[in-house]
Order: C-alpha cells, then structure tokens, then sequence
C-alpha cells in the first residue's frame, strides 16, 4: 500500500511542475506586453516601464524567472493584481468559501437525487421507471447549464417570485465573516431571518451548478447497480430469503457505491468549470466569477495564479481519490 | 477477433456491408438512439440548407418590429413565425443559421482533437516507455484544468473568435482521445494476431494504422460522438461568456449571452436558442449511447 501511495505522489510531481510552467508561460506568450496593458490608455513614462520591468522579473533570464516563481508558489506567494494591487493567494483564498458552499450544496443536491434514482432505475430494469429516470437522466446531462439558469430565473424569480436572482443574502443583513460560509456565519449572527436568506439565495444556483453531476451520478448508479445485481452472492441473499429493500438497498448498493464515489470524487473539476458560468450568471461571489472578472479585465497575475491553484485543487482531489480508490479496492493496487 | 482484422488489412470492400448491417441491426434496437439519429439528421439538414430555408438574412433588422413575439402570441404575425429580437432580427432565421455554426463547430473540433489524440495515443502505445511517459504526463496536465476554464483562458490569450473557441475546445478534448486510443492500442499489442503480422514481416508504421488501429476504432467513434455534444455545448459557452462567437454571429450561445437582459420580459429570446442547444445536444448523445451499446461487445446480447 505505502508502495502504492509513494508511487501516485511520484507521478504527481512532474505534473504540478508542468502545471506551475503552463500558467507560468501563459503571461509570457500574450500577444502585447503585459506591463503597456496594466498601464492602460493612461500609459506610461520610461522610468516607470523600467520599474515595472524590474519589479516583475522580467529582464532576468527566463529560466531564472521560472524558478523564481515556482519557489514563489511554493511559498504561496502568486503576486499581486494589476487591478485591485491586492495579493492574489489571499484574494482566492476570501473567495474560496462561497464557490465552496456552492459546490458543496450542489454535488449534495446531485448525491441525494442521483443516488436514490440510479437505485430505481436498476431495480426496475427496462420498466416505465427507468426510462423515465433515464431519458430524465440524460436531458440534464445534455443541458446547457447556463441557459438551464435563465429559465430557473424566469419561473421562480420572474413569475413566481420565489427566489432571488442574484448574491449570497439580502442586502439588510451584516455579520462578520468568521468561516466564510454564508450557511453557518449567518446562523451565528442570530440575526433573525438571515439564514433563510442564505438558503433562499442558494437554491437555484445550487440545482444549476448539481444538474450534470445530478445526471452523471444517476446514470452511474445505475450501471454499477446492474452489475452487482446480476452476483452470486446477491442471489444468495434473496434465496436466504431477505426483503428486497434489504438486499438492493444494503447489501448491492454497499459494492456499487465504490465507482460511484470515485465519479463523485471526480466531478470536482466539473463543478469548478460549472461554477464559472453559474456564479457569473448569478453574481455569486466566488473563485469562478473573479477568473472570468479577471480575464475581461487582463488582470492577468490573477488568471494566472487562479488557474493554477485551481488545477491544484482539482490535481489533489483527484489524487486523494486514486489513493481512497486504492485503499478500498485492493485490486487496483497490484497494477 | 483476428480475421476482422486480416480482412480489413486486406480490402474492406467484400466485408462492409456485412459488419455495417450487423452494427445496424444492433442500433436498431435501441428506440432513443434512432429518435436521435433523426433529430441529427435534421439538424444536419437545416445546417446545410440555412441559406435555402432561412426566411431572411439573420443579421437584417426591421426597426419598426423589435422584440415582437411567436406568432402563437398575441401581437404575432406570421411575418416573424418565432418572434423578432431586440434589434428586430428573424428569431427563426437566426436559429436556423445557428445550426450551421454548431455543426461546423462540432466538425471541426472533432476531427482536430481525434486526428491529434489519435496520433499521439498510437505513438505513446508504441513508443519507448519514455516517450510513453512524456505524453501521458502532459495529457495528465491539460487534464488537470477544469476543460471550460482552460479554453476560456486560452481564447483570452488567443482573441476572442470562433475559430479561436473551436482550436481552444480541441486542445482540452483531445487528451480524451489519447488515452482511450493509447489504452485499446497496449490491450490490442498483447494479442496473437499483432504478433503474427510483426512475424510476417510487417514494419511497425503497417503495424500501427494497418494492424492495429482498425481494432481500436470502436470506444474512439463512440467517444467522437459524445466530444462532438461536448464541443457544441462548450462553442455555446464561450458564446454566452462572450469569448465566442461576437455578436452579430447569430451563434446559439452569443445570441443566449445578447438575450440575458430580456430574461422577464421576451421569453422567447432566451427559451428558443437554448432549446435550439440542448435539442441537438440530446439527439447526440442518445445517438452516443446507441452507438456504444451497438459497437461494445462487452454489452452485446449474444
């Protein structure tokens, strides 16, 4: 097992350098120089051009340049923002929380729908159910997420005024961020009415960003399902004369569950993509609608450390799966 | 397994016909799947034919009709069958002449991303182990990106275009296809049939694209149909983001992105391209889904 661990942390390390040199060449192959777009229509004198070339390095010789920058990410240094001057490894982590409670909320939505449908669907193999779920199942994975949102806005904050369109809590309310998730910090306040605020305001951003996860962990279930259905030993379990709730709920779904949770575990990097267009769609505070912000704006030391502690975030994630995968199924270690 | 393999190395032309009834045979059964073929072929026809079927030119505006809706509506006519935009352009004539645009997006970006994924998969199945390792580790990067971010990214970098969108979509694509590729080409070299045409004297190019690649064709074709679903959604979202199509392309996701502000008051302006989107989109994967059942044999009924 250490063995195995050792030799998925091996493979990580070429990849983060990798990662670290293509957002690192990314302000480099820009069409323009990078310090006359910062400069904006104001411009700039020559003294000051010569500062900025200094200050960013760049009249070091390239490799130079790389190495400082990789030792500066491995410090959590990632440079400032052209636009607001503030420190972007501070910025993405203030940001973090809310894409996080977005996330967290809408692959919580997906599990609790998905789950239990893929379970329907196999028990009823090929019966109205499992259509239904399926063919259901496939029009949300083949949704365009973005256009799913503005007609969530028409219905339920347009006609029906149910929700709001935009935010993380209505403007009356003010607390202190202590966790940063808006969930707990306003139940903390005990202001009164804040936290339904808070939920009232995640909804629909919620169901948009766990639609395709929604499908994809439906559809998973279901075939993962179907497999350990057709076993001996689930054979066995119904000959021993168990309930079916018993034998589909407890004893199949426990063995499907395994590539299901890798699907879940892998999804991050599909949130982290649907998180863009959703907290842009619903100016929702978070790391997806700061990138996009920040691309329109050519800020680009925050493109660029954004994106690479993005493809961080989604690199570990996915490697505490592999070795989670590893752990439970012995079988995957031996290759 | 071994003499469709020596067949198609051999000419294919006695053989076809055979295998493309039994795969149809296979496809048949599968309801959604020909429903999705239909819809497909549809949406190929009014892609080719926009010129011919679009009652005006998409980007002509009639001033004195802005945001006039569907005819079914009151205040309609049939002048404008699905309403007119905010700048009093032909809904209809503007989706029909999306189609053209998401279509050749989906073209495009697949052929790219499988031609490339495809080379480097049979060139990292065959290669020395270091070769292997360089190219399965950079596929392992561009993996790591969210693919929506990393395309957005590098439509920034590249200018906001089109064609821009399509090289973009194909660069995140295409390590899907070298991995599926590099995948079936080692399950494939282990067999008795590679080893016996490598005896017979063939060179390790006939080796790769005559012996081999033929026998892996089956999970690619199923993958190119659902990156071209994939391909089409993201052109869409890069519309929407306005790192696209520019306005006035009369593209699905830019004219989504131009109708935002009209979201409560025109719901035809917002409804009508998405559903144009999310129609071509399910036709495709259902197609996707049927394709698979019908080429894996691990799931065929015997």
């Amino acid at each position: 097992m250490i063995r195995y661990i050792l030799s998925r942390l091996l493979t990580f390390v070429p990849t983060f350098v990798g990662v670290t040199l293509i957002s690192f060449a990314f302000i480099r192959v820009l069409p323009g120089d990078p310090i006359i777009v910062m400069a904006g229509e104001r411009g700039l004198s020559e003294e000051r051009y010569q500062e900025y070339v200094v200050q960013f390095g760049f009249d070091q010789p390239i490799y130079v340049q790389f190495w400082d920058y990789l030792t500066g990410v491995l410090q959590g240094d990632l440079g400032t923002s052209f636009v607001t001057n503030r420190d972007v490894w501070t910025d993405f982590f203030t940001l973090f929380p809310a894409t996080l409670e977005l996330s967290l909320c809408a692959i919580l939505f997906a599990i609790l729908l998905g789950l239990p449908a893929g379970v329907i669907a196999a028990v009823y193999r090929g019966k109205f159910f499992d259509r239904a779920l399926m063919s259901t199942a496939l029009v949300g994975y083949s949704m365009p997420i973005f256009w799913w949102a503005l007609l969530l806005i028409i219905v339920f904050s347009g006609n029906l005024g149910w929700t709001p369109v935009s935010g993380r809590i209505g403007l009356m309310y003010f607390f202190d961020d202590v966790t940063g998730l808006m969930l707990v910090d306003s139940l903390l306040s005990g202001q009164d009415g804040a936290f339904g605020s808070a939920v009232q305001h995640l909804i629909l951003p919620s169901i948009v960003l766990g639609t395709i996860p929604l499908a994809v962990i439906a559809r998973q279930t279901r075939s993962a399902m179907l497999e350990v259905l057709s076993e001996d030993y689930i054979r066995t379990a119904r000959a021993k004369g168990l309930t079916p709730g018993r034998v589909n709920g407890i004893h199949a779904l426990r063995n499907a569950l395994i590539p299901v949770i890798t699907v879940i575990g892998l999804s991050v990097g599909t949130l982290l993509a649907g998180a863009i267009l959703t907290e842009t769609i619903f100016s929702w505070p978070g790391i997806g609608k700061w990138m996009v912000d920040s691309i329109f704006r050519r800020d680009y030391p925050v493109v660029q450390g954004g994106l690479l502690l993005i493809a961080l975030m989604v690199m570990i994630v996915n490697l505490t799966v592999d070795i989670l995968y590893g752990l439970i199924n012995p079988k995957i270690r031996k290759r | 397994m071994s003499d469709a393999s020596s067949a198609t190395a051999r000419s294919t032309i006695g053989t076809r016909p055979g295998r493309l009834a039994e795969f149809w045979r296979y496809f048949r059964e599968n309801r959604g799947a020909v429903i999705g073929l239909y819809v497909f072929a549809v949406f190929v026809f009014v892609a080719v034919f926009a010129n011919l079927l679009a009652p005006y030119d998409p980007t002509e505006q009639f001033r004195a009709h802005t945001l006039q809706p569907p005819v079914w509506q009151e205040g309609g006519t049939w002048a404008f069958p699905l309403g007119t935009d905010a700048v009093g352009r032909d809904m209809l004539s503007r989706l029909l002449y999306g189609a053209r645009f998401s279509f050749f997006v989906g073209i495009v970006v697949v052929v790219v991303a499988a031609t490339g994924g495809i080379l480097l998969g049979l060139i990292a199945g065959f290669a020395p182990r270091w070769l292997d390792t360089v190219i399965m580790r950079l596929m392992d990067i561009i993996l790591a990106f969210p693919s929506l971010l990393l395309a957005l990214v590098l439509v920034a970098i590249l200018g906001p275009t089109l064609l821009n969108a399509m090289i973009a979509i194909a660069l995140v694509l295409q390590p899907h296809y070298v991995r599926l590729t590099r995948a079936s080409v080692l399950n494939e070299r282990t067999k008795d049939y590679v080893t016996s045409a490598r005896v017979v004297g063939a060179g390790t190019l006939r080796t790769m694209f005559v012996t081999v690649l033929p026998n892996c064709l089956a999970p690619i074709i199923v993958q190119a149909a659902l990156s071209f679903s994939t391909a089409i959604l993201d052109a869409a979202a890069l519309g929407f983001l306005g790192m696209g199509a520019q306005p006035p392309t009369p593209e699905w996701g830019t004219m989504l992105a131009d109708a935002r502000e009209f979201v409560l008051r025109a719901w035809w302006v917002v409804t009508l391209p998405g559903l144009a989107i999310l129609v071509t989109v399910l036709s495709i994967n259902l197609m996707g889904d049927g394709l698979r059942d019908a080429l894996d044999p691990k799931l065929k009924r015997s």
